[in-house]
């Protein structure tokens, strides 16, 4: 067998086990029924404090023109802090809680399809809840999301083209875990709260002062937001509308492998300082 | 022990718990940062939400407050009600288990420092986002409104030494619960928008968390005219639901505690750990 499809067939078996693993570990502590109503009460909740606030305060209640947007980008915005999180936490649960990353290291298995596999596990968790959400949105607030009028095609574009784009932010945030202690938590759930701010997820992004708004522009999750919502809705925010459908998934795909070279770049830098400094096997009672 | 033996040894626990959350968790700077840095970060997404829909700039002032508040409910969560699953991961639930004082004063030096720890914070989120924003607040009645807070968080974190004793019986499902409270909880106690917006009988089954009722009064203290047509009760009626809730949850976690020790330790519980 040639060293590349032995390496290939090693990041399949490491991708499919983590998949696997992350799956069970974040569904086997309840039973099914349980673990459902816990993967849908906690989006469907914080989707709902958005839909109180438009209906008590909005001029136009729920009929408000910015509400479809707001509301799909909210939905969608969920894979955003469930993969970068899910493989950046996935260093600490393996490194201290499980006790287990110095084996996934000393056994012959892929790094990186093995924290892309963790953080699949949790982008399936966040896809049904996204469904789910949506379905209400279209059943109860009536939004304007109807399954002939969705455009596959740029759903499942950007889908793919933003799944990888957060796999690798993930990694990135992965590589910073790998060399900090202690405030680990704080690293992914910071980063997507600011992301939640800086890409416009619940209000149009000129809302912001210039040069947040600036800022919010460069960050490629502003662009696959509205490709997702002219996908779901036909039509995306005022914002970008100057940009085509072909070019909004150009510019996720373009910054996707822009971002594939940054992120395993700085993941194996930290890696080898990680091993360097003996810190693939810290405990730091987090 | 003789009783003042007793009660040296029980408010020495305290004391010690406390310490930790007192003293230590101001030494870690970078958590000290989140913890402030994260709760800006959501208060100042729904201040633009309600900046793109031209709410009245009290509503910025709503949203300030309940992300102030934010943080001792987030504390309450992560630091009393899962803090005894932490501590059984970690092998010290053993050692609090064996030592000879009263598991009450554990979870009071928990609850004192918590209170301590986590009222630096709020300050700074509400320092920080109201220069931000440029809220203005009028105080119509500070007597009322330092016993609404004070109050609020007696009942709040009676609530969180119930719950963390409750956790005792807990596995990986501790961790869990806690992230399933956020959210919902933000919604129902209406953490960004007048809890009256739920409805009556909404906001009457959320008073059970201290914090719907606790931010309810605060709004209406701070916010008088805004608040004259939005608020639920009074505050002087909340204030006193807020005092019976208050006496009630600490009495409950005594007995909870007892109680779900009891359990725990006959179905062997304490000591399993990765579970």
């Amino acid at each position: 067998m040639s060293r590349n499809s032995q390496g290939r067939g090693e990041a399949w078996r490491s991708f499919r086990t983590a998949t696997w693993l992350g799956w069970q570990i974040e569904s086997n502590w309840a039973d099914p029924f349980v673990f459902a109503v816990y993967s849908l009460v906690k989006p469907l909740a914080g989707a709902m404090i958005l839909v109180f606030m438009y209906a008590v305060i909005a001029k136009d209640g729920l009929a408000s023109p910015l509400f479809p947007a707001v509301f799909v980008g909210n939905a969608v915005y969920l894979y955003v802090p469930s993969v970068l999180s899910g493989i950046s936490w996935t260093i600490i649960d393996d490194r201290e809680h499980y006790g287990m990353l110095k084996y996934v290291y000393t056994a012959p298995v892929s790094v990186f399809a093995y924290l892309t596999g963790r953080g699949v596990a949790k982008a399936a968790t966040a896809s049904v809840a996204v469904v789910v959400m949506l379905t209400v949105g279209a059943l109860a607030l009536r939004l304007p999301i109807r399954l002939a009028s969705i455009d596959w095609g740029l759903l499942a574009a950007s889908l793919l083209a933003g799944s990888a784009m957060l796999a690798f932010f993930g990694i990135l945030l992965g590589g910073v875990t790998l060399i900090t202690a202690r405030h680990n938590y704080g690293v992914g759930e910071a980063v997507a709260g600011g992301l939640y701010l800086l890409c416009g997820v619940v209000f149009p992004l000129d809302t912001l002062p210039h040069w947040l708004a600036a800022v919010g522009r460069v960050i490629p999750i502003t662009y696959w937001l509205d490709a997702m919502r002219r996908a779901v809705l036909g039509e995306g925010t005022a914002v970008l509308s100057g940009l085509s459908n072909g070019l909004l998934v150009s510019v996720v795909v373009g910054s996707t492998a822009v971002l594939a070279g940054l992120s395993i770049l700085a993941f194996r830098l930290a890696e080898r300082r990680a091993r360097a400094r003996g810190l693939l096997d810290m405990q730091t009672m987090y | 022990m003789s009783g003042a033996g007793a009660w040296t040894t029980f408010w020495r626990t305290v004391r010690g718990r406390a310490y930790p959350r007192v003293i230590g968790a101001q030494r870690e700077k970078s958590w000290v940062f989140f913890e402030i840095f994260l709760p800006l970060l959501q208060v100042t997404a729904y201040v633009y939400i309600y900046r793109a829909i031209q709410a009245p700039a009290e509503f910025v002032g709503f949203v300030v407050l309940g992300g102030a508040m934010t943080a001792y409910w987030q504390n309450v969560l992560w630091s009393m009600a899962s803090q005894l699953y932490w501590e059984k991961e970690t092998g010290n639930l053993e050692l609090y288990i064996v030592a000879p004082t009263s598991r009450m004063a554990i979870l009071l030096g928990m609850a004192l420092g918590g209170m301590f720890a986590t009222t630096l914070r709020a300050a700074a989120v509400i320092t920080i986002g109201s220069l931000l924003f440029r809220v203005s607040m009028t105080v119509t009645n500070v007597p009322v409104l330092l016993g609404v807070f004070v109050t609020t968080l007696v009942a709040l974190y009676g609530l969180g030494m119930l719950l963390s004793s409750m956790f005792l019986l807990f596995g990986r499902e501790a961790w869990h619960f806690s992230n399933l409270l956020q959210e919902p909880v933000s919604l129902v106690s209406g953490f960004y928008f007048p809890v009256r917006a739920l409805g009556r009988v909404v906001a009457a089954a959320a008073s059970i968390l201290p914090i719907t009722l606790g931010l309810d009064a605060m709004r209406q203290l701070l916010f008088p005219a805004m608040m004259a047509n939005l608020r639920f009760l009074s505050a002087e009626a909340e204030l006193a639901i807020l005092t019976v809730a208050a006496v009630v949850f600490l009495v409950l976690a005594r007995q909870g505690l007892a109680t779900f020790e009891a359990l725990a330790r006959r179905e062997g519980r304490l000591s399993v750990r990765g579970q």
